[in-house]
């Protein structure tokens, strides 16, 4: 086993693996930059070293800086989170150069399903259920047409090396298909050097689900059940949980061969998630394989009873999978909330800033995986997720049950954040039926924006508190109270709240405050 | 003690003394019987006739927030005898108002020039935070006396963009 592993992630993550490496016995290194020197995952490694300015460019996303740190402090291996350097094939060769190992999938595999129409390939050769279309670029507007009349409209043209929703043309009638692949193909060659563009059928308000996988270096693979991330806000997933309200047992276990399937085609190892879309009749294709730990990874945690980050450092150390898939059992439910950095009340813009207090949920069936505490400053460089919220339960209604208790003891104050979209969300009629498609949460964000500008009364939600008079009348006493007992200036110039006193009972000067109510000065 | 209490912008009239083992109160000329304790700073436990409140207070840059539950108001304190305060009250209209950064980043664009007349709602400056674009609107219909921000400047949450009046 390792004896010292080097995190190259920040936030909740880094936090997450050092957590595991400490229960596990080994020595954590961080890195960090310029504006994470009193970030949590430096407060909690063992060593930590400096690499570079707040742009993740020049810190986090610097391959030389980090194999620096690695040889420096005689890690023997690198956990890179996800995001950053997790799906970088020429990263993990470098670590492999280096004699360092990189906690994840050989180089081979991640190139292999890097390229979108590569990866159809290797997936129609392995008998992999891929949407119909074609793996390879339309030559003329005329195969486009001819595809397309065979697989029926709508379908969806896609950049052979897009992402982001660039390069990609929703086409519905076949009057549409020429301009719209002359316009995804130049976007495509502005966007990414490459005009290759492939064709799809389109698959209307899908659901997102995917399967977790791990793998040995002995040949052994298994699937650890799904996860059901179709509540996306503009692609980014914000809930998700396990298992999928519509999945049974024999659909997963379908799901489960096929993704065991995708990850021997790619020789794959480690940890390792496969993506499918599925449609209304529960037709389930292949979309892609994210060869990294996934942000969700904790809903998998609590259903099976493994910990995926112990596992991943067990296989990279060359040990066998201690299980075979006979032996994986799932039980109850479990959802995760990513909480954001965001403010729901203006476009879900970003929030950076200082964290002025931060009451934090626990108990029964409540997990939570933060990188955040009181006191500390949101940088404005990185990723907006602060914390991921999970509540387990023996089935779903009492796992969004504990969510709604836990998110009403929530408080992150100081910057603003999604936990109120979240109490409502877990109130939503369909969300607690499990109506759920990729489409879900814009369109009922679209429908609430039209609830307020015709300034509808909001339905009464489970777990949130309505406002009545009664407590408003309880916040009007609150802020006569507070302004005796724990007084503040309002604002210093640099936004930080000066502080008359230490407590309750250092009321600076009775003086000035007579003087002040009796409007003496 | 008197105050002058906006609840999300609705007045209440708090009277509020040290009495014997607790408090005198009246909200609106009504009594209450209260008890409330500071548990920790900026966490108050309040019990009105039995029932427990927990209120957390949040001072952002531009407001105080108070959480009863989980439940949010915006709160601003009036002591009707302070001249400040009075002025204050007087109208957001009068006068100039500053423009300030709601959160850290930095300011990509200056949309106005000093000087130039606005109307309320008019973007300002735009502010980049997390890799997006935030327009900061005028808060009242002016003229922009100053720009005290430049393109490329780093800005905490607080700093003074500008000042219309």
């Amino acid at each position: 086993m390792f004896k010292k592993i080097l995190i190259a992630n920040r936030g909740e993550i880094a936090v997450r693996i050092i957590a595991a490496c400490r229960e596990m016995g080994i020595a954590t290194v961080a890195v960090y930059s310029d504006v994470d020197r009193a970030a949590l995952h430096v407060r909690k490694s063992d060593e930590a070293y400096f690499i570079g300015p707040a742009p993740a460019a020049e810190s986090y996303l610097r391959t030389d800086k980090i194999l620096g740190v690695a040889k420096r402090s005689g890690a023997e291996a690198i956990h890179p989170g996800y995001g950053f350097l997790s799906e970088n094939a020429t990263f993990a060769q470098a670590c492999a150069d280096a004699g360092v190992k990189f906690i994840g999938p050989t180089p081979h595999s991640m190139e292999m399903m890097g390229s979108k129409t590569r990866a159809r390939q290797e997936m129609e050769k392995a008998g992999v259920p891929v949407v119909p279309g074609t793996s390879r670029g339309l030559v003329s507007p005329e195969e486009g047409e001819e595809v397309a009349a065979r697989i029926g409209y709508p379908v969806m043209l896609k950049a052979a090396s897009g992402g982001g929703g660039k390069g990609m043309r929703l086409v519905h009638r076949r009057e549409e298909l020429r301009s719209a692949l002359e316009s995804a193909q130049s976007e495509a060659q502005r966007s990414f050097g490459d005009s290759e563009v492939y064709i799809e059928k389109a698959i209307v308000n899908p659901r997102h689900i995917e399967m977790q996988v791990l793998a040995d270096e002995h040949g052994n693979t298994v699937w650890l059940g799904e996860r059901e991330c179709s509540i996306q806000r503009r692609h980014q997933k914000v809930i998700e949980e396990a298992p999928s309200p519509i999945v049974d047992p024999d659909m997963r276990r379908r799901l489960g061969e096929v993704a065991v399937k995708v990850a021997q085609a790619a020789n794959y190892t480690n940890a390792g998630t496969v993506e499918f879309l599925v449609d209304r009749g529960k037709n389930f294709y292949f979309l892609e394989m994210n060869t990294r730990l996934q942000v969700e990874h904790p809903v998998t945690e609590l259903t099976t009873g493994l910990d995926l980050v112990h596992l991943q450092i067990r296989i990279a150390a060359g040990e066998k999978l201690p299980f075979a898939q006979s032996d994986v059992e799932m039980r109850g439910h479990a959802i995760e909330c990513r909480v954001y950095a965001e403010d729901p009340d203006n476009n879900y813009f970003p929030s950076p800033g200082k964290i002025t207090l931060l009451l934090e949920p626990s108990g029964p069936g409540i997990r939570r995986d933060s990188g955040m505490y009181e006191g500390w400053n949101v940088p404005v460089d990185y990723d907006p997720l602060l914390a991921k919220l999970i509540g387990y339960g023996s089935d779903r209604q009492q796992a969004i049950m504990r969510l709604q208790r836990a998110l009403g003891e929530y408080l992150v104050a100081g910057i603003k954040t999604n936990i109120p979209l979240f109490q409502r969300i877990l109130g939503d009629a369909d969300f607690l039926e499990g109506k759920l498609d990729t489409g879900y949460l814009d369109r009922w964000l679209a429908k609430g924006n039209q609830n307020v500008r015709s300034r509808a009364p909001e339905p009464r939600l489970p777990g949130v508190d309505e406002k009545t008079e009664a407590l408003e009348a309880v916040a009007a006493i609150a802020g006569g109270l507070f302004a005796v007992l724990d007084p503040v200036f309002p604002v210093g110039k640099n936004g930080s709240i000066v502080r008359m006193g230490s407590g309750p009972a250092a009321v600076p000067s009775n003086w000035k405050q007579k003087g002040r109510s009796e409007a003496l000065r | 003690m008197v105050y002058e209490v906006m609840v999300d912008g609705k007045p209440h009239r708090l009277e509020l003394e040290r009495a014997a083992g607790g408090w005198e109160c009246r909200l609106d000329g009504q009594p209450v019987h209260l008890d409330g304790v500071i548990t920790c700073r900026d966490v108050l436990s309040l019990l009105v006739d039995g029932h427990s409140y927990e209120i957390k207070r949040e001072q952002t840059a531009t407001d105080l927030h108070l959480w009863v539950g989980s439940t949010r108001f915006v709160v601003e304190l009036r002591d009707p005898r302070s001249l400040r305060s009075r002025q204050k009250a007087a109208g957001d209209e009068k006068g100039p108002r500053k423009i300030v950064a709601p959160m850290p980043g930095r300011v990509v664009r200056v949309l106005v020039a000093e000087n130039s007349e606005v109307e309320a709602g008019q973007g300002i400056v735009v502010v980049e935070a997390m890799k997006m674009q935030n327009e900061i609107k005028s808060p009242k219909k002016g003229v922009v006396k100053k720009i005290s921000t430049v393109p490329g400047a780093a800005v905490k949450s607080g700093d003074v963009l500008a000042i219309v009046e």
